[in-house]
């Protein structure tokens, strides 16, 4: 493998039902820094059926080119397909670092793609750098330049490791939603459009979709809420919910759950906040009756201000939390609601 | 049918996180345990076995001391355990672990093989899909159901907004949820049986058609360059009032930081 024959940074520009996902913006921001500090151009890959008319709003978040792969087999995805369409990419155009969300199609397809180019992976970054490898000099070992450092949580979100893919290419990550930002679209952008078609033939491994059962749409992504109310097991029950989405609503914010709740059946699994769930960032999250598991803090502990209201004392979202108050949210948080309810109205008037 | 289910050993973070004083954390005094999506994958093919009949094959991939978790596989009903293990495979990362695991299961036969769809340790959710891929079959990742159609099996695979039901031929990979099953207890029987049984050891020399520079540490594209435990956020205030000074309490921070 000549590393020197491998340029650009690359996207893979999800799209679901020809409506591109937000991960693939946020991956085109951070692709552009990461251009800048290569001196080299930001590519996104588009695959699908009938999708050449996205490429445009890939080029508004900022790709210089476009490369689309559209094909009637491409129309839901499906782990082969994909993944013969993205390493063909990846072995006619040589990119030297390629970026892949870590959403339920990401972490399938990204693995699949890297075994068949024989690369690394380095799996839900958050943070990812052009920096040195080794990061310091070591006597008797090359120090590479212009390598990228991918940083991910592991063990829960109890370590964080910083890891480089030195003698391979491209370099490959997963990237955790919501962690990357998006550049201001420019409006009016027109992509740079190359077509290309590997040609697909179906074998044992096109699996058949017999049915496509979509979930009953929540009207926010809890991803994008400002303020979270979030509830755990102590809430008690599916009912019982019905005052926090009180509280929510007093503050324009949105109900989110731990994985307990997900678990028992009591809200559906896109409001679950965690390592298995989604990563927040809200300016305020409320954090009631949820004990804190590290797998919970995992995906919350970035947001700015935590408000936690527990009964146990010792539950360890209070060591994460900016303001912990130990108490019964059921005496609480009605309370509370209707004293930011006066408050609010007050500063109106 | 042969089922071959992957599992791992893993340290246990689910309630039983230790840390040092310094906020570091204390690997040594947490215990190991058999990793919570495997052991639902382990179910689901101890169900499909109960069902249709099967002959399920568990195979992990580590230290000596990883046997412990092939004997709970076996005492809660699996029917053979692999130990995959050899110093010059350790170190390896998701491409090595993969290249490794498909090199053991190249001398099993199955119609099945299911993997959890990530451990908790590493959280990669990569090995899975890796071995299918070294293996040329089909790959169905997040599976919440799983179904025998003759020689098809078909899966609910689930995705953030929806599901899609999948069907393939086998031989195929399933990863699993823990979500996909309540995993079932060891027997007392099952556990008498489970270490009369004998558990295949293998080590470099027993994997098939794999090739030296993909294994162990010197075989894994990714390099760690730095690890750290991670520096949590402080504990911020805790208060302890009765409800209306807690809400007052609230409130009051919030017009602090400008909330409201």
């Amino acid at each position: 493998m000549n590393l020197e024959e491998y340029k650009g940074v690359y996207v893979f520009a999800q799209q679901v039902d020809n409506e591109i996902s937000s991960i693939a913006f946020e991956l085109l921001g951070k692709a552009k820094d990461l251009a800048k500090d290569l001196n080299t151009d930001v590519t996104a890959v588009l695959l699908g059926s009938g999708v050449k008319a996205l490429a445009d709003q890939l080029a508004e978040y900022g790709a210089d080119k476009v490369i689309v792969v559209d094909d009637p087999e491409l129309k839901d995805y499906r782990t082969e397909p994909y993944a013969h369409a993205l390493s063909s990419v990846i072995n006619q155009y040589k990119p030297e670092i390629m970026l892949v969300g870590a959403t339920a199609i990401g972490r399938d397809l990204g693995p699949r793609v890297s075994a068949r180019v024989a690369t690394g992976l380095t799996a839900d970054c958050t943070v990812l750098e052009i920096g040195d490898f080794p990061l310091q000099a070591v006597p008797g070992q090359e120090q590479l330049h212009n390598q990228l450092l991918m940083t991910r949580p592991a063990f829960g979100g109890n370590t964080i490791a910083t890891i480089a893919c030195p003698y391979n290419r491209p370099q490959m990550a997963t990237v955790r939603a919501g962690v990357m930002q998006k550049i201001d679209p420019i409006k009016g952008a027109k992509a740079n459009v190359e077509e290309f078609n590997p040609g697909f033939t179906p074998d044992n491994k096109y699996v058949e979709i017999l049915d496509i059962v979509k979930s009953v749409a929540e009207t926010v992504d809890i991803m994008d809420a400002k303020i979270l109310v979030s509830g755990g097991r102590g809430v008690g029950s599916p009912e019982n919910f019905k005052i926090l989405e009180d509280l929510a609503e007093v503050l324009g914010g949105t109900v989110s759950c731990s994985r307990a709740v997900v678990d028992s059946g009591w809200k559906p699994k896109d409001l679950q906040v965690g390592q298995t769930g989604k990563t927040v960032r809200p300016n305020v999250y409320f954090a009631i009756g949820i004990s804190g598991a590290i797998q919970h803090v995992a995906g919350m502990e970035e947001s700015d201000i935590i408000v936690a209201i527990n009964k146990d004392a010792d539950a360890p979202i209070f060591d994460v939390a900016d303001y912990g108050v130990v108490g019964d949210l059921n005496k609480i948080v009605p309370k509370l609601t209707e004293a930011l309810k006066a408050e609010i109205a007050a500063a109106k008037a | 049918m042969k089922i071959v289910v992957c599992v791992k050993q893993v340290p246990d973070t689910a309630g039983g996180v230790k840390f040092n004083p310094d906020g570091t954390l204390d690997r040594g005094a947490m215990l190991t345990i058999m990793n919570p999506d495997d052991k639902a994958g382990l179910e689901a093919a101890l169900r499909l076995k109960d069902q249709y009949g099967a002959e399920v094959t568990v195979v992990t991939m580590g230290l000596p001391k990883a046997e412990e978790v092939l004997r709970e596989a076996m005492a809660m009903g699996a029917d053979k355990g692999v130990l995959v293990t050899d110093r010059v495979l350790g170190g390896a990362d998701t491409w090595a672990t993969s290249t490794t695991l498909a090199g053991a299961i190249r001398n099993l036969e199955y119609d099945l093989i299911i993997t959890g769809r990530q451990a908790i340790d590493g959280d990669t959710a990569q090995v899975g899909p890796q071995i299918s891929e070294h293996l040329d079959i089909p790959v169905i990742s997040y599976a919440q159901d799983i179904k025998i159609e003759g020689d098809s099996v078909v899966v609910e695979r689930q995705y953030e907004d929806r599901y899609h039901v999948v069907k393939a031929k086998m031989p195929c990979l399933i990863t699993a949820l823990s979500e996909l099953n309540e995993p079932r207890y060891m027997t007392p029987g099952g556990i008498f049986d489970a270490y009369k049984q004998e558990i295949t050891v293998w080590g470099r020399a027993d994997l098939k058609d794999v090739d030296d520079a993909n294994l162990g540490l010197k075989g894994s594209p990714t390099k760690i360059a730095k690890a750290s435990d991670k520096v949590r956020k402080g504990a911020g205030e805790k208060v302890s009032l009765d409800p209306d000074e807690s809400v007052s309490y609230i409130v009051d921070k919030l017009k602090v930081k400008h909330v409201i």
